[in-house]
């Protein structure tokens, strides 16, 4: 038991040398102590990168705790939610009305974007039928998909289809280097102050009722939450597009291994989103080397697997 | 077939009738008429097959499931298609696919369609009987998981033809492939054929396991058949135009709700012409009147979106 | 008669049936008993063939479950399982209809019209027949299913738990209606029954069942005893006459408060949707 952190942290530092190793240009262990060219590349190009994705990953699977316990459903992420479209369709917006608005601007309209929507989906939850536990990912889903579709049509229709592709295509990193990743920084803060407020979650997950019996506002809470998951998901569909399946399965599978104590179990959580992101990189990057494949693509095979197993194992008493 | 039902069968092939008619003469200058006329009647002719094909084929696939708010796209059919095509150019290089004679690759691929969704679907319904929304959110998964395989195929085989897989993720009413257009009316019409016979089975299979089985119905044949037409009409249609999602759920919705009753005798060409119908409606509106002619596949595809969630909302889960 | 031997069944690792050995006499109205989790409906669906056989051998009349084309079996049982509502746009008349499937195979005559005639008006559904399925109360849809097993014109029918969800006034006319079905028209009837004095009042021949097993069978005056039922529930009862049946009485017995709740194996029990 005491053992499992320490081969976790191992598991997760050897990923990150990996990353760091890997890529079109060879570079050894010597690098950072190098001169020129090579601590250049490791310095604007790799190690970027390998932030971007260990921010990327924690902060998407934390955002997936967060909702989990917003809709108190185990099989919906924020990417599934509708969230990463509104932000996109937010975007095409505030780029189509005011170009020149600065970029603190755009990405907070993208945010308010992504909250409207996830305010949506919260309200058509809210009407499904209470005992039906699977038709909230459907409805998600279905959602995600129409929403999907008016920013892929608004965009066609102002020749900005190339623009928005990046959001809405597979997620991936090869474009990363020093400079154009730093608002993810602001989506790994967002999953911070998640952490800061994991007692409540958890309470809230617990139902309303127990909620305010304790004397939670949980309208208070719930906004929190919100605020939390569509920053994270504005931040990282904007900066590296859609990366799939972090947010759903990286909690239920902490979930199931430590419970449902969500002080203790989010930094686990963190670092299991980091980990299983940084691990689908990594393979998208030598599957075909020396091409990529996004990482997003990756996560659709391997998250889809993951999440199917989760949908049949067998309960987790006994 | 009573007669409010022969009603509606005549109201339908006469707007049908209208509307091609529209179509085909509307503006017809004095150039090249036969020419025009050709290139009329061929593309008249694909949006009846694809109109057809998707209305019948959600009706079987809404009986097989008991279920009103699927479509055979959403539980993943489309996505096995297009895996099955990319999986067949992964195997024989771009070059080999190419040098196959069209039709009978076609044909061997629809043959192909019907056996996989019959088996791995037959599976699933089989498995599913006791839970639904379950099966639905498997299916759903393991279509992202199809299109994420596709996805992956195509970058491995070829890492800089991003575009290949991206183009046939959208459906595209204006432009569909000819040549295939004698195979895949001749299997749409023979499958729609079997689907008519079998029709006085299919109002037992409706009925569900527990009534059809002690009324001798050999249900589990009668599902795989439904099954595999399924397939077959799905490929048929996905060929011609690519995947269309929630379109079918629009037909089968408008089928159900005009239809003055459930016997599959009425719903079945029902739901065939209203699919073809709307697509030669609003191809003639949006191509002729507006000028636009990919826009309907958006638009239907989000009218469908629309009604999915409103059929969730009212609680029409089943 | 139905004739059940050496038939156990397992649903996962669960053992649901034990080594089940029983014959079901014709024209009578069987009654099977017993607490919950007993198997009661499980060995019903076997008969039924909604679940597969997988040890022992079931026989309707000297027809071999395993070995005879379903299409035959529905010549000779109905069933009317525990979902009776359908949710489907069908008129009553059209359900009804369904019952004659085994005997025209799609295309209906004069005998299954008139078949589907006497079955309306048998349950009191000719006012609805035009109605559809999803028009009418929960009672009346039970009512229209059970028109058409009726009309399917078996020897057998076999219901599971059909008082579910029924007050007492219609639990009480639908036992009187299958009471009718055996004494009138000389069919057979078998029906699961969680509330034992409804097979008091109406039952011929009752089996009762516990842990998977048949722990009693025979005439209802035989089985509804005392010590078998007090033993069958593990709750004391008293049987007490009325109207000339039994009538199984619980005392309200306040020294036994603070009984722990019984050991039902409700976790072994089949969840049917």
């Amino acid at each position: 038991m005491t053992a499992r952190p320490l081969v976790a942290g191992l598991v997760l530092a050897l990923l990150v040398l990996a990353s760091l190793g890997l890529g079109a240009a060879r570079i050894g262990p010597d690098a950072a102590a190098g001169e020129g060219w090579t601590a250049l590349v490791l310095m604007e190009s790799r190690l970027p990168r390998t932030l971007a994705v260990l921010l990327t990953g924690a902060a998407l699977a934390v955002a997936g705790v967060v909702i989990q316990s917003l809709v108190r459903n185990r099989f919906v992420g924020p990417d599934t939610a509708g969230t990463g479209e509104s932000a996109a369709l937010g975007l095409l917006a505030v780029t189509l009305l005011a170009p020149g608005a600065p970029i603190w601007v755009k990405m907070v309209v993208a945010s308010l974007s992504a909250m409207a929507g996830t305010a949506l989906f919260l309200q058509i939850v809210r009407r499904l039928p209470v005992r039906e536990v699977m038709l909230v990912p459907i409805a998600g889903l279905v959602l995600s998909g129409i929403i999907g579709a008016v920013v892929t049509w608004v965009a066609w229709q102002a020749d900005l289809l190339q623009f928005v592709g990046t959001w809405l295509m597979s997620g991936e990193f090869s474009g990363v280097i020093a400079g154009r990743y730093e608002l993810l920084w602001v989506a790994g803060a967002a999953a911070g102050l998640a952490w800061f407020a994991a007692d409540r979650f958890a309470i809230l997950s617990l139902g309303d009722e127990v909620a305010t019996g304790l004397g939670l506002s949980t309208r208070g809470v719930m906004r929190l939450g919100m605020v939390v998951v569509s920053v994270v998901s504005a931040m990282v569909v904007t900066t590296v597009g859609m990366i799939p399946f972090v947010g759903l399965v990286v909690p239920n599978i902490v979930a199931r291994i430590m419970g449902d104590n969500l002080r203790a179990s989010i930094p686990v959580v963190a670092a299991g989103g980091a980990g299983l992101l940084l691990a689908c990189d990594l393979l998208g990057r030598i599957v075909r080397h020396p091409y990529e494949i996004p990482v997003g693509t990756i996560l659709g095979v391997v998250g889809s697997g993951i999440f199917l197993w989760l949908l049949y194992r067998p309960p987790a008493h006994g | 077939m009573d007669r409010p039902a022969l009603r509606l069968i005549a109201a339908l092939l006469g707007l049908l009738g209208a509307a091609s008619l529209v179509w085909m003469f509307q503006g017809l200058g004095g150039g090249n008429r036969a020419f025009i006329l050709q290139l009329r009647g061929t593309k008249l002719a694909g949006l009846v097959v694809v109109g057809a094909a998707t209305g019948i084929a959600t009706v079987l696939f809404q009986t097989a499931a008991a279920n009103r708010v699927l479509t055979p796209s959403i539980m993943g059919f489309d996505a096995l298609y297009v895996l099955l095509q990319t999986g067949l150019v992964a195997a024989l290089g771009v070059a080999g696919f190419a040098a196959l004679p069209a039709a009978p690759t076609f044909l061997a691929e629809v043959a192909a369609m019907s056996l996989l969704a019959a088996g791995l679907f037959g599976t699933l319904l089989g498995q599913g009987a006791r839970d639904i929304p379950r099966m639905i959110l498997t299916g759903v998964i393991l279509g992202v998981m199809f299109r994420a395989l596709s996805g992956f195929l195509a970058r491995v085989m070829d890492p800089n033809a991003f575009a290949t897989v991206q183009a046939a993720s959208i459906a595209s009413f204006g432009s569909l492939d000819a040549a295939l257009l004698p195979a895949a009316g001749a299997i749409a019409g023979l499958c729609t054929g079997a689907a008519l016979w079998m029709a006085p089975r299919l109002d037992l299979l409706a009925l569900g396991r527990e009534v059809a089985i002690p009324l001798g119905l050999r249900f589990d044949r009668v599902m795989l058949a439904t099954l595999g037409l399924v397939g077959m009409l799905v490929a048929v249609s996905t060929a011609l135009v690519g995947p269309v999602a929630f379109f079918g759920l629009l037909v089968a919705g408008l089928a159900h709700g005009l239809a003055p009753s459930a016997r599959h005798a009425v719903l079945l060409p029902a739901a065939g012409l209203i699919g073809a119908a709307i697509l030669v409606v609003g191809q003639t509106l949006f191509e002729r009147l507006m000028g636009q002619t990919a826009t309907l596949s958006v638009v239907v595809e989000f009218a469908g979106g629309l009604f999915f969630l409103f059929l969730l909302l009212k609680g029409r889960v089943r | 008669m139905i004739r059940i031997t050496g038939v156990s069944h397992r649903i996962g690792s669960a053992a649901i049936l034990h080594d089940i050995d029983l014959t079901l006499p014709r024209g009578k109205l069987i009654a099977l008993i017993g607490p919950n989790g007993a198997g009661k409906s499980t060995l019903l669906r076997l008969v039924a063939r909604l679940e597969p056989l997988q040890q022992g051998r079931i026989e309707v009349d000297g027809l071999d479950l395993a070995a005879t084309p379903t299409e035959r079996l529905a010549l000779a049982m109905a069933v009317m399982g525990q979902q009776t509502h359908i949710a489907s746009r069908l008129r009553v008349a059209e359900l009804v209809g369904f019952g004659r499937w085994p005997h025209h195979r799609g295309r209906p005559g004069a005998a299954d019209r008139a078949a589907v005639e006497a079955a309306l008006e048998a349950f009191g559904l000719a006012p609805l027949r035009h109605r559809f399925l999803d028009e009418i109360s929960g009672g009346q849809a039970q009512r229209a299913h059970l028109a058409m097993t009726f009309a399917q014109g078996t020897d057998w029918l076999l219901l599971d738990e059909p008082l579910n969800n029924l007050d007492m006034a219609h639990s009480r006319a639908l036992m009187a209606r299958l009471a009718d079905l055996v004494r009138g028209s000389g069919r057979s009837v078998v029906t699961v029954v969680h509330e034992v004095n409804y097979a008091a009042a109406w039952a011929d021949h009752v089996v009762a069942m516990k842990n998977g097993r048949v722990v009693a069978q025979g005439p209802a005056e035989a089985v509804l005893t005392e010590p078998v039922l007090s033993a069958l529930y593990d709750t004391p009862v008293e049987v007490a006459r009325h109207d000339d049946r039994p009538l199984v009485l619980h005392h309200h017995w306040h020294d036994q408060l603070g009984t722990p709740f019984p050991e039902a194996p409700d976790a072994a029990r089949p969840t049917v949707h």
